[in-house]
């Protein structure tokens, strides 16, 4: 029997309604992804790359299509239920690091266990594994103004593994990071995917993430372009 | 997560420093205002109760129709015998005969001959009898500024500003010329004492206290009095009961045919009190709500800003899987926290400023010199209990309430809206 995919796109179109007339974001995208894997859609500025992710996130609902996230509808889920997948089963990392400037790095990361509840000392567990697999133990007292990008972008990461999400989602995790520490970001993020299994989807125009996926989306316009294996 | 919401708030001083100074202004003004009013509202009502007007007062009709001319011609007759049934039927009240008379005081130089002379408002009262508590409710004691206290029936002694200006001193004789309640003509020749300064200044003007009895016998009113105070025993005045008491008192004498017939008024319906308390409550009420008014809107705007700024944080503590709800909720929890920190420093500088002008006050009487009405020459604030509480909750609430509206703006946007923002 054929595993039942952890993500899966249906025929799913997004429209703004942009001076009156509807803007096409998404147009009929078809997508699935299964447990484990790591890739990448990869585009040009504005070809909805974010707008994907944010569907897949549950941040937003598509305007027609279908898509299911661990076999949950999107468009059926309510505010709070919606709440409750990010919480429980994805992480997201960002372009721009968006840590919360006035908590140290280790309440940062924790901040995402708050919503669920463990005790203090399974947060204090889960955080310092977090920070343990990012390399930041040392950093755990910081605040985020004290750290460097590269530093920053991990504690994002941190963030997002800390409550072993099934999904990962990353926006440009790489965009504000020059190139050793993109290396850096990558090779971590791999080493989670190998180690945990977690699932990754990226966006990116980056070529050095590129390098990393597994398989490539292409995205133009709205629309899948090519769907590839990636030849390492 | 609260207490880690509440610990974001303490570090980032630019998100709360500017609502609590709000709060704390705005608290404080309240309280501040609220204080001084309190305090110049019930000096207006102490000092008239214990110079004019008692917690109630009984007067003849026609007495009561023509008060400002002192007519003790139409004056209360009889007044032990009244005195008896009313401490019988009223047990609350002490009552004390004053009587109010107008007339020319001359100051005799050695060989007899008039030296100065003006005129002046007598007020007779049971000054020489302890029980009568005139002593200390005038607190005469404490207002004497020259020489002593009558001991004894033919002593006098007169308001400062009036010795001053008649050039008298303590020890030295004045002569009385006046008329009796008949109408006669009567002069009385009296030992001044000593001075008192009374703190109102229609009062300072030019007034002189002899007892009771002297004037009875002067002006030939055994038994009488132009009016009859009666004071609350807890020297408290409470209008709801002084209304019950007058309206209980009048009732019996309404059918009366007796031309001289006894009225009760309570305090407030005097001197037009009534009148001005409730419109000074009024304004104080107005004055309250306009200030919360303003002060929620100033918190909504400072709410929205600070709201604008933190979108970023929404947007993060959504995709980390916070329902809009709870971002919602903890929003007014913090504003509950930045609300109670800034009312608490907002009511402590305002108690301490009304008890500030507790203690010193402000001396008004050179703006009040011409006063026509019984006014405190120094205007003080009282700190009472309704000062802990008047600011406090108008300014948890303003701020609750400015930051409720501002936070409806987390439920209008689009998840992936407020997160677009932080893209850029
Ligand atoms: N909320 C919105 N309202 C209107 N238009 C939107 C909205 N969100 C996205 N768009 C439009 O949809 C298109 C796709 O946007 P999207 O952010 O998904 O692109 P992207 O591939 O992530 O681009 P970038 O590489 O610049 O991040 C863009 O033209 C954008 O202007
Ligand atoms: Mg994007």
């Amino acid at each position: 029997m054929k595993k039942e995919p952890i993500i899966h796109v249906k025929n799913v179109s997004k429209s703004y309604p942009i001076a009156g007339k509807e803007f096409m974001a998404l147009k009929q995208i078809d997508l699935s992804l299964n447990e484990g894997e790591f890739a990448g859609i990869v585009g040009p500025s504005g070809s909805g790359k974010t707008t994907l992710l944010n569907i897949i996130g549950s941040l937003d609902k598509p305007t027609q299509g279908d898509a299911f996230v661990l076999n949950k509808d999107i468009k059926a889920l309510s505010h709070n239920e919606a709440a409750s997948l990010r919480n429980y089963h994805i992480g997201f990392i960002f372009q721009v690091f968006n840590l919360l400037p006035v908590y140290t790095v280790f309440e940062n990361v924790e901040f995402a266990l708050l919503l669920q509840n463990n005790s203090a000392k399974e947060r204090r567990e889960a955080v310092m594994r977090a920070l343990n697999w990012v390399g930041l133990t040392d950093h755990a007292d910081k605040r985020p103004d004290k750290l460097s990008g590269g530093e920053s972008q991990r504690v994002a990461i941190a963030r997002a593994m800390v409550k072993a999400p099934k999904i990962v989602l990353a926006d440009e995790p790489t965009a504000n990071l020059d190139s050793e520490n993109a290396h850096e970001i990558l090779k971590t993020m791999k080493k989670l995917n190998q180690e945990l299994g977690t699932t990754f989807l990226f966006s990116t125009h980056d070529e050095k993430v590129m390098g990393y996926l597994d398989r490539i989306i292409h995205l133009r316009d709205g629309k899948i372009e090519k769907d590839e294996k990636n030849k390492l | 997560m609260i207490k880690f919401i509440i610990r974001g708030i303490l570090r980032d001083k630019s998100k709360s420093i500017i609502p609590i100074a709000v709060i704390s202004v705005g608290v404080m003004v309240t309280v501040m205002m609220s204080g001084f009013l309190e305090g110049v509202f019930s000096d207006v009502i102490n000092q008239n109760a214990k110079l004019d007007t008692g917690h109630v007062k009984i007067m003849t009709k026609p007495y009561a129709e023509n008060k400002e001319q002192l007519p003790n011609d139409l004056a209360l007759l009889g007044i032990n015998e009244l005195i008896d049934s009313l401490n019988l039927n009223y047990p609350d009240l002490i009552w004390t005969p004053r009587i109010k008379f107008g007339g020319i005081m001359d100051v005799p130089d050695a060989s007899g001959n008039t030296k100065l002379q003006g005129p002046g408002i007598g007020l007779a009262i049971s000054i020489l009898s302890e029980e009568s508590g005139e002593l200390q409710r005038l607190q005469l004691n404490k207002s004497l500024k020259k020489g002593r206290l009558p001991k004894r029936s033919g002593e006098i002694i007169l308001s400062d500003n009036y010795a001053t200006k008649l050039n008298i001193s303590p020890g030295e004789k004045i002569t009385f010329f006046g008329s009796t309640m008949e109408g006669s003509m009567v002069f009385q020749s009296y030992e001044m004492t000593g001075t008192v300064e009374f703190g109102s200044p229609l009062m300072d003007k030019g007034t002189f206290i002899i007892d009771i009895r002297d004037a009875q016998n002067m002006l030939d009113m055994e038994n009488g009095t132009g009016e009859l105070l009666g004071y609350f025993k807890d020297d408290k005045y409470d209008d709801q009961k002084a209304l019950v008491i007058a309206e209980n008192f009048n009732a019996k004498f309404q059918e009366s045919k007796d031309e001289y017939a006894p009225v009760m008024f309570t305090l407030k319906d005097q001197n037009g009190l009534r009148e001005s308390l409730d419109m000074g409550d009024a304004f104080s009420g107005i004055f309250i709500f306009i200030f919360i008014l303003a002060m929620s809107l100033v918190l909504w705007n400072t709410g929205l800003i600070g709201g604008l700024r933190r979108y970023n944080e929404f947007g993060i503590r959504l995709a980390l899987g916070e329902s809009k709800n709870n971002v919602f909720k903890l929003l007014l929890i913090e504003a509950s926290v930045i609300g109670l920190i800034g009312s608490i420093i907002g009511t402590s500088l305002g108690l301490v400023f009304c008890y500030y002008l507790q203690e010193v006050g402000i001396d008004i009487s050179k703006d009040v010199a011409n006063s026509t009405i019984i006014m405190p020459s120094v205007m003080r604030a009282y700190v009472t209990s309704d000062l802990f509480y008047i600011g406090f909750i108008p300014g948890l609430f303003s701020m609750l309430f400015g930051t409720a509206l501002a936070g409806r703006g987390i439920y209008k946007r689009e998840t992936a809206r407020l997160f677009k923002e932080l893209e850029v």
